[in-house]
C-alpha cells in the first residue's frame, strides 16, 4: 500500500481535534466550581457563606425592619427532631441577633448531622452574615442526646431596598456514613 | 454546480495492487474500513434499534391505551420510556446519520473513502457491544435504568438501582462512537475534497455534516463529564448532585442541559441538509439561497451553546436569567425561519414532481415547522410554567424529532437507496410506507398537544379520566404508526436482495452531486482518482 500523502495533515487535525475533545471534558468538570463561583458572585441560589462573618463597626441602620422565617426540614433517613426555638424575628439591619434551635437524637445509635441553609429570595443570601451558625460543621449526637444550638447572625446594611421579608431554612441530612470516625466520639 | 470533467471511473492498474475482488462472508463486514460497508451496517443496525425503541413504545402505547394499570408495573414501565429515549436517540437517529456520512460525504466531495477508515471502524463496532450492555441491564435484578433518558440527579444516584454503572458504560461507549465519527468527519472534509470543490461549493449535506461534528467534539465530551459524576456520586462517595455533602442537584441539569441542547441541533443539521439535497432535485431548481443556508446551519449551532436553561425554566433561576434564555432561545428561530422559506423559495416555480423522497421532504417541511411552533410557545416563560413536563412537551419533541429526524432520514433512504443498490426499490410498497406512516404520526402525536394543554403530566403510566378518550386515539396511532415501519422492513429486505428495476447513474431527473456522476451502484471503490470540479 503507498502511503497517504494526507497523512501528516490528517494527523496534525486529528490531534487538534482531540485537544478539543480532551478540553472539553476538563470543562465539563470545570463547569463544578464554575458554577458555585457564578452562583457567589451572582448572589443567587439562595446559599449563604459557610464560613463565620466577624461582627465589628456594623452600623445598625434603626430606619428599617427585616422580618426573617425560619423554617427547619430534616431530610429522609434522618429521625432527629429538629425545629426553631423562634419562628420569625424582625431585626434591624446591622444588628447582632441569636436564635436557637433544638435537636433531638431519639434512636439508640449515634448519628451525625449536618445542617444545609438555604435563603429565599435567592439575592438576600449575599446578605446574611452569621458569626456563630451549628450549619458550619457536622453535629454528632449520642442515643437519646438532645441539644440547644445557637446561631449568631446580622443582616448586611446594604440589603437592597426592595427585600424587607426573607426566610433562612435548614435542612438537616444524616451524614454519620461518611462522617469522621473522630467526630463520633 | 459542480460538474465532473473525468467521468471514467475506472478501477485500472494505474491505481495500487490492491485485490479487485471483493470480500465476503463474516469478515468482510467485521473487519472493513471501506466508507460504504460501514455505512450499510450504521443503517442497517440504526433501523434494528428503531424497531427496539419502537417496540418500547409499544409498550409505553399499550399501558396508556386505558386509565388504570393494567398491563405493567410503574417500575418496569419507567424503564420503558428511559430506554425507549435512550435508544432513539443513541441508537437510531445518530447512527442513521452518521451512517448517512458515511455513504455519502466521501462520494459528494470526490474522496475514495473517509479519512480515518480504521478508526471508522471501531466507530461502528463498539455501538452494538454498548447497546447489549444497556439492553442486557432491564433484564437484572432491579431493573434497567428507569429515570428517563435525561437521568437527572437525584433520581439517577440516590434511587436509582444499581444497573445505573451499566448505563453509565453504555453512554461513555456511544459517546466515544461519536466523537471518533465526528474527528473523522472533519478530517475527511477538510483534507479530502477533490480539487476545485472550494468551501462554498460544497453540498449542503456536507455543510450540515461538518457544523454537526463540531457539535459533537465540543458537547459529548460535557456528556462524558456529567454521567462519570453521576457512577461517582453513587458508587464512590463524591457529592457532586448531593446538597448533603455541599453538592446541587439543579447543577446537573445545567452540565446535563449544556450537553442536551446542542444535541437536539446534532439531531436535526443533518436532516436539514438531506431536506436541502432533495427538494432542488425534484422541483428541478437550485436551492434557493445557498449561502444564506450555510450561515443560518452556523448561527443556530453558535446558538445552540446558550439556551440550554431553557429546559430548566421551572427551577426558580432569577428572572433576569430566566429572560436572557428565553430571548436566546426565541433568536434561533430566526436562522430556522430562513431555511424553511429558503426550501419553500427552492419549490417556488419550480418544475415538481412527487417521487416518495420527495413525499417524505415535503412532510418534514410542513411538520418540522409545526413541530418548531410548539418549540417557540414552550420558549415563553410563563406559559412554560404551565407545559413543562407535560404532555405538550412530549408533543413538540416527537413532531421535531419523528416527523422531522426520521422522516428526513426515510427520504434519504429512499433518495440515495438506487444509488446503492443500482435498483429501483418498490415503488408501491414505498407509497403505502408513506401514506400511512403520515396519517398514523399525525394521529399519534397531534392529539398530545391537547392532554398537555389540558394538564396531562408526562412520564406516568396512569393518568386521569378525562384524559382517557384522547390517549385511546393516540395509542391507535402509535400502533398504526409502529405497523407501518413494517412495510419499510419488507421494502428494504427485497432492496437488499437487489430486486427491482435497474436505474441509471442519476437515478432521479434533476438530481446534480458527485455520487449521481458515478455507477448506480455505485463500485466499491469510487474516486480512487480525485475527479476535477469546475
Amino acid at each position: 500500500m503507498s502511503a497517504n500523502p494526507n497523512q501528516t495533515k490528517n494527523n496534525k487535525l486529528v490531534l487538534k481535534l482531540a485537544a478539543i475533545v480532551v478540553g472539553m471534558f476538563g470543562f465539563g468538570f470545570a463547569l463544578v466550581p464554575l458554577y458555585d463561583v457564578l452562583c457567589d458572585a451572582l448572589g443567587i441560589n439562595g446559599k449563604p457563606s459557610d464560613t463565620a462573618s466577624v461582627y465589628e463597626a456594623v452600623e445598625i441602620d434603626e430606619s428599617r425592619l427585616i422580618t426573617v422565617d425560619f423554617i427547619t426540614r430534616i431530610n429522609t433517613g434522618m429521625p432527629w427532631e429538629f425545629k426553631s426555638e423562634t419562628r420569625q424575628v424582625k431585626v434591624h439591619p446591622g444588628q447582632l441577633n441569636e436564635v436557637n434551635f433544638y435537636v433531638k437524637n431519639p434512636t439508640n445509635t449515634a448519628i451525625v448531622g449536618q445542617a444545609v441553609p438555604s435563603i429565599s429570595p435567592g439575592p438576600a443570601a449575599l446578605y446574611m452574615n452569621k458569626t456563630e451558625c451549628f450549619c458550619f460543621e457536622q453535629q454528632t449526637l449520642q442515643a437519646g442526646e438532645e441539644l440547644l444550638m445557637p446561631m449568631q447572625f446580622y443582616v448586611d446594611p446594604q440589603l437592597p431596598e426592595e427585600i424587607t421579608y426573607f426566610t433562612l431554612q435548614y435542612t438537616l441530612y444524616n451524614v454519620t456514613a461518611s462522617a469522621d470516625v473522630v467526630a463520633m466520639n | 454546480m459542480t460538474t465532473l470533467t473525468d467521468s471514467t471511473q475506472h478501477d485500472t492498474h494505474a491505481d495500487d495492487h490492491h485485490d479487485h475482488h471483493i470480500p465476503y462472508g463474516i469478515k468482510r463486514w467485521l473487519n472493513t474500513t471501506n466508507h460504504k460497508d460501514i455505512g450499510t451496517l450504521y443503517l442497517w443496525f440504526a433501523f434494528i434499534m428503531f424497531l427496539t425503541g419502537g417496540a418500547m413504545a409499544m409498550v409505553i402505547r399499550a399501558e396508556l391505551f386505558q386509565p388504570g394499570l393494567q398491563i405493567v408495573e410503574p417500575h418496569f414501565f419507567n424503564q420503558m420510556t428511559t430506554v425507549h429515549g435512550l435508544i432513539m436517540v443513541f441508537g437510531a437517529v445518530m447512527p442513521a446519520f452518521t451512517g448517512l456520512a458515511n455513504w455519502l460525504i466521501p462520494m459528494m466531495i470526490g474522496a475514495p473513502d473517509m479519512a480515518l477508515p480504521r478508526m471508522n471502524n471501531w466507530s461502528f463496532w463498539i455501538l452494538p457491544f454498548a447497546f447489549l450492555i444497556l439492553l442486557s441491564s432491564l433484564f437484572l435484578e432491579g431493573g434497567g435504568p428507569a429515570f428517563g433518558w435525561t437521568f437527572y440527579a437525584p433520581l439517577s444516584t440516590t434511587y436509582s438501582a444499581d444497573s445505573t454503572a451499566l448505563f453509565v458504560f453504555a453512554v461513555h461507549i456511544m459517546g466515544a462512537s461519536s466523537i471518533m465519527g465526528a474527528i473523522n468527519v472533519i478530517v475527511t472534509i477538510f483534507n479530502m475534497r477533490a480539487p476545485g470543490m472550494t468551501w462554498m461549493k460544497m453540498p449542503l449535506f456536507v455543510w450540515t455534516w461538518l457544523i454537526t461534528a463540531f457539535l459533537l467534539i465540543a458537547v459529548m465530551p460535557v456528556l462524558a463529564g456529567a454521567v462519570t459524576m453521576v457512577l461517582t456520586d453513587k458508587f464512590f462517595g463524591t457529592s457532586f448532585f448531593d446538597a448533603a455533602g455541599g453538592g446541587d442537584p439543579v447543577m446537573f441539569q445545567h452540565i446535563f442541559w449544556f450537553f442536551g441542547h446542542p444535541e437536539v441541533y446534532i439531531m436535526i443539521l443533518p436532516a436539514f441538509g438531506i431536506i436541502s439535497q432533495i427538494i432542488p432535485t425534484f422541483a428541478r431548481k437550485p436551492l434557493f439561497g445557498y449561502a444564506s443556508m450555510v450561515y443560518a446551519t452556523a448561527s443556530i449551532a453558535l446558538l445552540s451553546f446558550i439556551v440550554w436553561a431553557h429546559h430548566m425554566f421551572t427551577t426558580g433561576m432569577p428572572v433576569a436569567a430566566e429572560l436572557f434564555f428565553m430571548f436566546a432561545t426565541m433568536l434561533i428561530s430566526v436562522p430556522t425561519g430562513v431555511k424553511v422559506f429558503n426550501w419553500v423559495a427552492t419549490m417556488w416555480r419550480g418544475s415538481m414532481t412527487f417521487e416518495v423522497p420527495m413525499l417524505f421532504a415535503i412532510a418534514f417541511i410542513v411538520l418540522f415547522t409545526i413541530g418548531g411552533l410548539s418549540g417557540l410557545m414552550l420558549a415563553i416563560v410563563p406559559v412554560d410554567f404551565q407545559y413543562h413536563d407535560t404532555y405538550f412537551v412530549v408533543a413538540h419533541f416527537h413532531y421535531v424529532l419523528v416527523t422531522g429526524a426520521i422522516f428526513s432520514i426515510m427520504a434519504a433512504v429512499y433518495y440515495w437507496l438506487p444509488k446503492w443498490t443500482g435498483k429501483m426499490f418498490h415503488i408501491g410498497l414505498a407509497k403505502w410506507h408513506f401514506w400511512c406512516s403520515l396519517v398514523s404520526v399525525n394521529v399519534l402525536f397531534f392529539p398530545m398537544h391537547f392532554v398537555g394543554l389540558a394538564g396531562m403530566p408526562r412520564r406516568i403510566p396512569d393518568y386521569a379520566l378525562q384524559f382517557a378518550d384522547i390517549n385511546k386515539w393516540i395509542s391507535i396511532g402509535g400502533f398504526a404508526f409502529g405497523l407501518s415501519q413494517l412495510i419499510f422492513l419488507v421494502l428494504l429486505i427485497k432492496a437488499c436482495k437487489k430486486q427491482g428495476e435497474p436505474v441509471s447513474d442519476q437515478v432521479w431527473e434533476g438530481a446534480e452531486g458527485l455520487e449521481w456522476e458515478i455507477p448506480s451502484p455505485a463500485p466499491y471503490h469510487t474516486f480512487e482518482t480525485p475527479p476535477i470540479v469546475k
